[in-house]
């Protein structure tokens, strides 16, 4: 069957309308929590797993597709009316979006922002679905050390590529690789760091771990800040809808952010962000009205917006056809795949392909629906914004631990959560970053088992590992995406990359 | 947890003491690591990689890091850190505990409604008398609506018994 095909029947099995609940739920559930401020679509999606638990696969990856769209449009929200960016792919929007609802363009900013994700998350969510079977292809080709070679280079980029210190990434790295080994090997059923605890023996639950580090460790940060005057929400005034010149200004922008934003995040490597950055100097490049930049560009929302969501739904590219997460938000999108015993990469594609096709085209309609929601229902996650600190946060803590609760009741897992806040909040305080933890967690083991087939099938010879070409390079890549930054930063030409951090997604 | 913020010159030549108990910490984990793999070392077979090999590699790289660590302590690279309020992160703290504490004995609702008012107490919302009641109610609604009718198994206690 041809792509069109299997996206059509993918189309027709999204669009049963049991499954258009679950997406409608999903993108409902998603905005609302993605709204909250502080919280990131890692945060949002990990934070609402639990809610799938009682779904088929299919039911689950559907609602799951509606909670990632709806929580990264409730977090451009928050960056425009709150000037706090729920992750680091929001900051360029609540650079200039802010601006413009402190003007009074509050409503226009948050239109194009709506209606470039959807221009963007169609456009990529469409190119993904044709990409993605030739790279499926090519990853048929790829043996244990291709694999192990393509993790690293993952590894590396989220790790230490981008951010302020390659030291604290790397180290957040081998945090999260050191926490993997936990429990049983599974090529040789032998326990490693369980010290006897039978809770350890299944290893550490991944979505425990996220809700922790995210949640509970933010909380706890902004938490140790003490009282703070209150951020101003800034009331939408005036009309929502966009004039024709804001249409005119957007469409391009639109377009440009796209084609930055997905290529970008369907490189496998980390950093989808870095799209939202270089849409924002296009944009400032090329604009007609470059005084308005830094004073409320519609611009400036329009293409990085758009880049944001085309990005997001490139890394989709990566953790479907070759199981490789590389954001912390497709980190926990993998262990939502793991707890069906589902294993994304190319055979998903052969063994299941109602289940991979369904999943793309519900994103196409979670997207739709959230452009239907999300304008005329703005009105009421405002309303979400004003909620008092107190309450807001005591909220998302009982959430975190419902989560916890619902997927094992036991005060070890509560105990577990509790001690992975406050390393996470440390780690805050410290300016490390998360994310390299858990995408370190998860991709640990998926690595060890290839690199450990891979030195079997050479009898223990190292060298195996770039005597294969697309190995080679791909090794060699990592090993550039490691030494060059170092090298820039000694140099004192680190700002760049810090501008750059990949913060949190 | 007040963080030193060293400013002055004659400050600056000592080393970052939280950094080197950073480093430390990560020779610890290393040291874990290696001492806990090393009854499997022997299993290696004829390639000489069995489930000891990436384990150790790990922990060598831990150590790598750790002695990176140390040289950024002495050069004093990590960045200044904010000061902390250890008041608030203690009340959230407590709350935590006292979930995990109650959730055997009472249940999800009273034990979830603790950390709710805990929590907000953290947040500057110290009336608990007000606050934990509150959450249990709140708590009460959110056990029905995700075991009752999402299915999801929450731990009852005497008050979830009474909508059940």
């Amino acid at each position: 069957m041809s792509t069109f095909e299997f996206l059509l029947q993918g189309l027709a099995s999204a669009m049963l309308p049991m499954n258009l609940i679950y997406a409608l739920i999903g993108v409902t559930l998603g905005t609302m929590v993605g709204v909250l401020p502080g919280i990131g679509p890692a945060t949002t999606v990990a934070l609402l797993l639990p809610v799938t638990y009682q779904l088929d696969a299919t039911g689950s990856l559907i609602m799951f597709a509606g909670i990632y769209y709806g929580g990264m449009y409730g977090g451009s929200t928050t960056s425009i009316l709150l000037n706090t960016p729920g992750e680091s792919s929001s900051i360029v929007t609540a650079l200039e979006g802010n601006k413009m609802a402190r003007a009074g363009r509050g409503g226009p900013a948050l239109a194009t922002a709506a209606i470039g994700s959807f221009v963007a998350g169609l456009i990529a969510t469409l190119a993904l679905a044709f990409v993605a079977p030739y790279i499926v292809k090519l990853a048929l080709v790829f043996g244990p050390r291709e694999y192990f070679a393509l993790m690293v280079l993952a590894f590396i980029t989220v790790s230490s590529a981008f951010g302020n210190s390659a030291l604290r990434g790397l180290t957040s790295l081998f945090i999260g690789l050191s926490l993997s080994l936990v429990g049983i090997d599974q090529l040789t059923g032998q326990n490693r760091l369980s010290f006897g605890v039978p809770d350890l023996l299944d290893g550490i639950e991944v979505t425990t771990m996220a809700v922790a580090m995210f949640a509970i460790g933010e909380t706890l940060f902004i938490a140790a800040q003490g009282e703070q005057a209150p951020d101003k929400v800034e009331a939408i005034r005036g009309s929502v809808w966009m004039t024709a010149s804001d249409w005119a200004r957007s469409w391009k922008a639109w377009l440009r952010g796209t084609v930055i934003g997905f290529p970008i995040g369907a490189m496998p490597a980390g950093g989808a962000e870095i799209g939202t950055f270089l849409s924002y100097a296009t944009e400032k490049r090329l604009t007609k009205h470059p005084e308005e930049f830094g004073n409320g560009a519609i611009e400036g929302v329009a293409g990085p917006e758009a880049a944001n969501n085309a990005s997001a739904a490139g890394t989709l590219v990566p953790l479907l056809t070759l199981g490789l997460p590389t954001s912390a938000t497709a980190a926990i999108m993998l262990a939502g795949f793991q707890q069906y015993g589902l294993q994304p990469g190319p055979l998903l594609f052969a063994t299941n392909p109602q289940l991979v096709w369904g999943l793309i085209a519900s994103l196409l309609i979670a997207n739709l629906m959230l452009l239907v929601l999300n304008l005329p229902l703005v009105g009421l996650w405002v309303k979400l914004l004003t909620i008092p600190k107190p309450w807001l946060y005591a909220g998302i803590l009982v959430f975190a631990t419902l989560g916890t609760i619902g997927a094992n009741p036991s005060v070890f897992e509560l105990g577990m959560l509790l001690v992975f806040g406050l390393v996470a909040y440390v780690m805050r305080v410290f300016d490390y970053p998360i994310a390299p933890v858990i995408v370190g967690l998860i991709l640990g083991p998926l690595a060890e088992q290839q690199l450990r087939r891979a030195l079997a099938i050479s009898q223990g010879d190292v060298t195996t590992l770039v005597q294969s070409p697309i190995a080679a390079v791909l090794l060699a890549l990592a090993a550039i995406a490691l030494i060059l930054p170092l090298i820039l930063r000694f140099r004192g030409r680190g700002n760049v990359l810090s501008q750059m951090a990949a913060s949190e997604d | 947890m007040s963080l030193d913020n060293n400013k002055t010159t004659a400050e600056q030549r000592r080393p970052d003491w939280a950094a080197l108990v950073i480093a430390a910490v990560l020779v610890v984990m290393a040291g874990v690591i290696f001492f806990d793999v090393s009854r499997l070392r022997d299993m290696g077979g004829y390639s000489q990689v069995g489930p000891a090999t990436v384990p150790d590699w790990i922990a060598f790289c831990l150590v790598g890091l750790a002695i990176w660590t140390v040289f950024a302590a002495f050069r004093r690279d990590f960045p200044k850190r904010e000061k902390q309020e250890i008041g608030p992160v203690a009340w959230v703290v407590a709350g935590l505990i006292a979930q995990m504490v109650l959730i055997r004995l009472l249940g999800f609702s009273i034990a979830t409604g603790v950390l709710f008012g805990l929590a907000a107490a953290g947040f500057g919302a110290r009336r608990i008398w007000i606050s934990i009641p509150a959450g249990i109610v709140i708590c009460l609604a959110i056990y029905w609506l995700f075991a009752v009718v999402l299915q999801l198994s929450l731990p009852a206690g005497p008050l979830e018994h009474l909508i059940q």
